[in-house]
């Protein structure tokens, strides 16, 4: 029935959003922090002691709490929305990360990525127009 | 040793996301965000086979990332990541039966070739 259909395709629940937002900047913060932790530190070598040594570094330590919010609300997120409707539309926090590279850690980003960026923005936008959950609905 | 840490992020990744949506699918929606609520769904979760295998995968995940920024850029790091949306959709298609309609394969593929651009 088209009715059945409509319902299927209403726009995404604001409780939805708010997750996503929240696992976006969680995840650009988190990286972020962790990169310039990693960076200050320099080659530690391929040790896993090393690299859990590396863990108390307070900027990866910073980086890491982020990460384990970012964890938190994509795992609550997941619990009511589909992974291929959860993934792509975090994967808004490439752009996002792009930007906070060339900004707060000064990488060159080159012109390729840039138009990369508008890709993966109109890929995000496409799939954030289907519906979150579609197992255990009426086909 | 850079292409071993990406081929081995996005393997982890995958597994510790397709992992981690069957166990937290099989767990139900949360609906209770107080913290006595959370915590108590924390520990069911943490108990769920699914999960814990999802959090091995993402620990080699975690620690091959980490590895990943201290030899090369964030931007180029974080975007290689998103290869493992290919098999990731694949198994959402056919291991967690969710209906991948041609917006969501449109989409992905959008953002894999937005990922090879970022990576040039």
């Amino acid at each position: 029935m088209p009715e059945i259909r409509d319902d299927r395709l209403k726009s995404v629940p604001q409780k939805t959003r708010l997750f996503a937002a929240l696992t976006i900047l969680s995840n650009v913060a988190g990286n972020s922090f962790l990169t310039r932790g990693m960076q200050q530190l320099g080659d530690i070598g391929n040790s896993p002691l090393a690299l859990i040594g590396a863990l108390f570094h307070p900027l990866v330590a910073i980086g890491v709490a982020l990460l384990i919010v970012w964890t938190l609300t994509h795992m609550a997120l997941l619990s009511w929305a589909d992974l291929s409707y959860v993934m792509p539309v975090t994967a808004i926090s490439y752009v996002v990360t792009a930007f906070a590279a060339r900004i707060f850690l000064n990488e060159v980003v080159s012109p390729a990525r840039w138009i990369g960026i508008v890709l993966v923005t109109a890929g995000v936008t496409l799939v954030g127009r289907t519906a979150a959950s579609t197992v255990g609905k009426p086909e | 040793m850079k292409w071993l840490l990406v081929l081995i992020l996005i393997c982890a990744t995958t597994v510790g996301d397709v992992f981690r949506s069957l166990g937290m699918r099989q767990h139900g929606e949360i609906h209770d965000f107080r913290p006595g609520a959370v915590g108590s769904a924390l520990g069911m979760v943490a108990r769920n086979g699914y999960v814990i295998v999802s959090t091995c995968a993402m620990a080699i995940s975690f620690f091959s990332f980490m590895k990943l920024v201290s030899i090369a850029p964030m931007s180029f790091a974080v975007p290689m990541s998103a290869a493992a949306f290919i098999p990731e959709t694949l198994f959402a298609r056919m291991l967690l039966k969710e209906a991948v309609d041609w917006r969501r394969w449109t989409g992905v593929g959008l953002i894999l070739a937005g990922v090879v651009f970022i990576t040039q």
